[in-house]
């Protein structure tokens, strides 16, 4: 038996991040130079001592269950219990596609059973934090709740891009709205839940037999607790965490490490954020390399110049090029004379010698019309090539080629 | 892939005279280099890379970072059925009555069990004082088509002037069999044996038996020089990177030739070096910081000014501090103000602020493991 077993949900797609998951699940989205979104909840089950975590996958599933492997970079390899991949699968009674996030869950009753657990936290693959779940399940059972959902203060004039929590003075919430023209309160869902078990079970199944349900946390489940009036509780987070599911949000997260008065501290020994290592060797800094505020990861190789970016394993920045606000991927190569502004590069691209990459928002006086370059995995643009900003490029970029 | 089974064994002790500073409290085989390995990782990635998945490290005294460093051996994919032994000497008495082995004969005597209860064909076995990445299985390959009884890994002689001690030199026909083997003594005309040598499992019990039983104990001059007529003795000629630590000041050269990408390539290149995982994050470079030409694990904070040093994992140059060509180990924290020139610093080092310390890249200054300055 397991007092509390995680069911992280991994299998979106991700589709406001393009080209940067045509082949990988959000989850597995690259970030802060050595880190995959993954990491972030699955480092918290663990600090948090849960040590059964169940991943569900669907959508481009192969590079995410190759990274988690047996789960041993997060002490995940257990005798009993453990990181368990689950995708779709075949029962006596048909087969499906998990076809939203609360059937995901109720296709895999079964595996929660195993471990009879309490209690179960639901997580998703897209968000960066980090929390100590324990203290939220503290939370859940002093409140004797059937339902806790993790909140967060946002800003009022942003509540109506989330889904709000109205709560009274014991934080019991008595009402949720998603994405309200007019929020009456400023307690944003996370999209972290934890629930009793035997609750969640029957919920599960009530939601699976009705044919008009979307099967969804947010949509069915929640409102369907709420109006039988179960104990709902909200816990109250206070700390960074961001949601990494646009290209905008996903290059912001990244400059806020560099970011000197954001709170986020990754590199607290107490509470580390695992990843599966890479085994390459430390990075290299040339003497004709200048180097500021910026974060460099083993195996990368600098000969030019680097200013407020993140350069993942294995980036390569030849000598006479400029890269500025940027992300280099894994192996993402800026050759001789190129300058990459305010753009992410993938895995394993290379930005031929002489071509601009993305633009300053500066030189923008409509800023709507400014955004972040993308360039997608394992592409090569062409010399002297120029691609704008804003831009999504999934091919290969010709020599001289101009790119919106 | 490797098609004749070999047991690994390294000796994680041997040649640590040779750096007493820096192996007062570890072994040779656990000395920190390249800015996240200890130097037993050049051989057992290597015998990983060969396809060898049982390893035996033979260890004497002061190996308790050793043991930290290996664990399980799973950083190495050696945590497998027979996978990686620590091979402590608990139970060997030598024939002087003294506790601790002297010299390889000794040493394999001490370990013949665990060459006994393998069933692989061949062993190969590796001090740690080369830095090299070889391809262990061309050597093995090589070992069985020339049907030697014993193959030694020999490069061409190096004249380092602190390389002289400990050399085994070595001469032989252009086929390749030994002819002469000198010890203690260099010979530009000789090649010069990198401690690695391949032997069959069962022929390698039968000669250290009888080694052992005449109180025998260096391999080198008591086996092969002594049995070079009768034993068949090959070389495999290695001309790939290597460089031997046989002092602080050649660790210290070596050390800073990482800074040049052509050795690094060399070193790195031909296949992954594999170390005990950290889960350091990457090194955080400040607004105003300057660094050039410089190796740099992950960890490490860089605010001040770095040039020509190779820095360990979690590193911090503070604001306003300056090193420059110097081997920084993992953990030293360099104030603001302080200033470092041709030093070697230990691990958990700290140097206050505005401390000048300096040596001489012909005598380089080493502070002590967790000296405050």
């Amino acid at each position: 038996m397991k007092e509390c077993v995680a069911m992280l949900l991994a299998g979106g797609q991700g589709s406001r991040l393009y080209a940067l998951t045509q082949n990988i699940a959000k989850p597995a989205v690259p970030y802060g130079g050595k880190y995959r979104i993954i990491d972030f909840p699955l480092s918290n089950c663990t600090n948090s001592g849960i040590d059964t975590v169940g991943v569900l996958t669907q959508y481009q599933p192969l590079e995410l269950n190759e990274y988690i492997g047996n789960g041993k970079p997060w002490d995940l390899d257990r005798l009993d219990g453990g990181v368990h991949v689950l995708p779709p699968y075949q029962k006596a009674s048909g087969s499906d596609w998990y076809l939203g996030t609360a059937n995901a869950i109720c296709q895999n009753i079964r595996f929660i059973d195993r471990y009879d657990p309490q209690y179960v936290l639901i997580l998703s693959g897209d968000h960066i934090y980090k929390m100590d779940y324990r203290s939220m399940l503290d939370v859940h059972k002093a409140a004797h709740a059937d339902c806790t959902i993790s909140v967060m203060k946002v800003p009022m004039e942003e509540a109506s891009r989330f889904g709000i929590m109205n709560a009274d003075e014991n934080d019991v919430i008595y009402e949720f709205e998603e994405k309200p023209k007019n929020p009456k309160s400023d307690l944003a869902s996370m999209g972290i839940y934890i629930f009793s078990w035997d609750v969640l079970r029957e919920y599960l199944l009530r939601d699976d037999a009705d044919p008009e349900s979307e099967h969804d946390f947010g949509k069915n489940v929640i409102p369907a607790l709420l109006n039988d009036g179960k104990k709902m509780q909200a816990y109250r987070f206070e700390g960074y965490w961001k949601d990494v599911g646009t290209i905008a949000s996903l290059w912001d997260a990244n400059m806020d490490l560099l970011n000197p008065s954001r709170p986020f501290d990754v590199w607290a020994k107490d509470s580390k954020i695992y990843s599966r290592p890479q085994s390459l060797p430390p990075h290299f800094i040339s003497s004709t390399a200048k180097v500021e505020n910026s974060l460099i990861t083993e195996g990368s190789q600098v000969y030019g110049d680097v200013e407020t970016s993140v350069l993942f394993g294995g980036a390569y920045v030849e000598e006479g090029a400029e890269v500025a606000f940027s992300l280099l991927l894994p192996g993402a190569r800026v050759e001789k004379g190129a300058k990459v502004r305010y753009s992410i590069i993938a895995e394993n691209s290379t930005v031929g010698s002489g071509s601009v990459v993305g633009e300053s928002p500066e030189d923008f006086t409509d800023i709507d019309k400014w955004g972040i370059a993308v360039v997608g995995p394992g592409l090569k643009v062409g010399k002297n090539a120029e691609i704008k900003a804003g831009a999504m490029i999934y091919d290969d970029v010709k020599e001289g080629e101009v790119r919106c | 892939m490797l098609t004749h089974d070999t047991l690994g064994i390294i000796f994680a002790n041997m040649h640590e005279n040779s750096v007493r500073e820096m192996t007062q409290e570890r072994s040779m085989a656990s000395l920190p280099f390249g800015g996240r390995y200890r130097l037993v990782d050049f051989a057992l990635s290597a015998m990983v890379h060969a396809g060898i998945s049982e390893v035996g490290v033979v260890t004497k005294s002061n190996y308790q970072s050793l043991v930290d460093h290996i664990g399980a051996g799973r950083d190495w994919d050696l945590a497998r059925r027979r996978g990686i032994s620590i091979l402590s000497p608990f139970s060997y008495t030598s024939s002087d009555g003294n506790t601790a082995f002297h010299g390889r004969i000794e040493a394999l005597y001490a370990v013949r069990d665990f060459i006994e209860h393998s069933t692989c064909e061949l062993v190969l076995f590796a001090d740690t004082d080369h830095v090299c990445s070889p391809d262990f299985a061309d050597i093995i390959d090589r070992h069985v088509r020339t049907g030697a009884d014993v193959t030694m890994v020999c490069r061409d002689p190096d004249p380092d002037p602190e390389n002289v001690s400990n050399v085994i030199s070595v001469s032989c026909d252009e086929d390749g069999a030994v002819k002469d083997i000198m010890i203690n003594r260099f010979d530009e005309n000789y090649l010069q044996s990198m401690n690695i040598f391949v032997v069959g499992r069962l022929k390698l019990l039968e000669l250290i038996e009888e080694a052992h039983a005449h109180a025998k104990t260096f391999f080198e001059r008591d086996i092969l020089l002594d049995q070079l007529g009768e034993l068949k003795v090959m070389v495999y000629r290695y001309t790939d990177y290597v460089r031997r630590i046989t002092g602080l000041k050649s660790y210290y050269r070596i050390s800073l030739e990482l800074t040049d990408p052509d050795t690094t390539s060399k070193l790195f290149g031909r296949q992954t070096i594999y170390t005990k995982i950290h889960d350091s994050p990457p090194v955080r470079y400040s607004i105003g910081c300057s660094a050039k030409n410089s190796f740099v694990a992950d960890g490490c904070t860089i605010e001040g000014t770095v040039e020509n040093c190779i820095l360990f994992r979690g590193v911090v140059i503070e604001k306003g501090a300056v090193v420059r060509n110097s081997v920084i180990m993992q953990n030293t924290h360099v104030c603001a103000g302080a200033d470092l020139e041709c030093v070697v610093t230990d691990k958990d080092v700290t140097v206050t602020k505005g401390k000048k310390l300096a040596g001489d890249p012909e005598y380089p200054l080493y502070i002590k493991k967790k000296s405050v300055v």
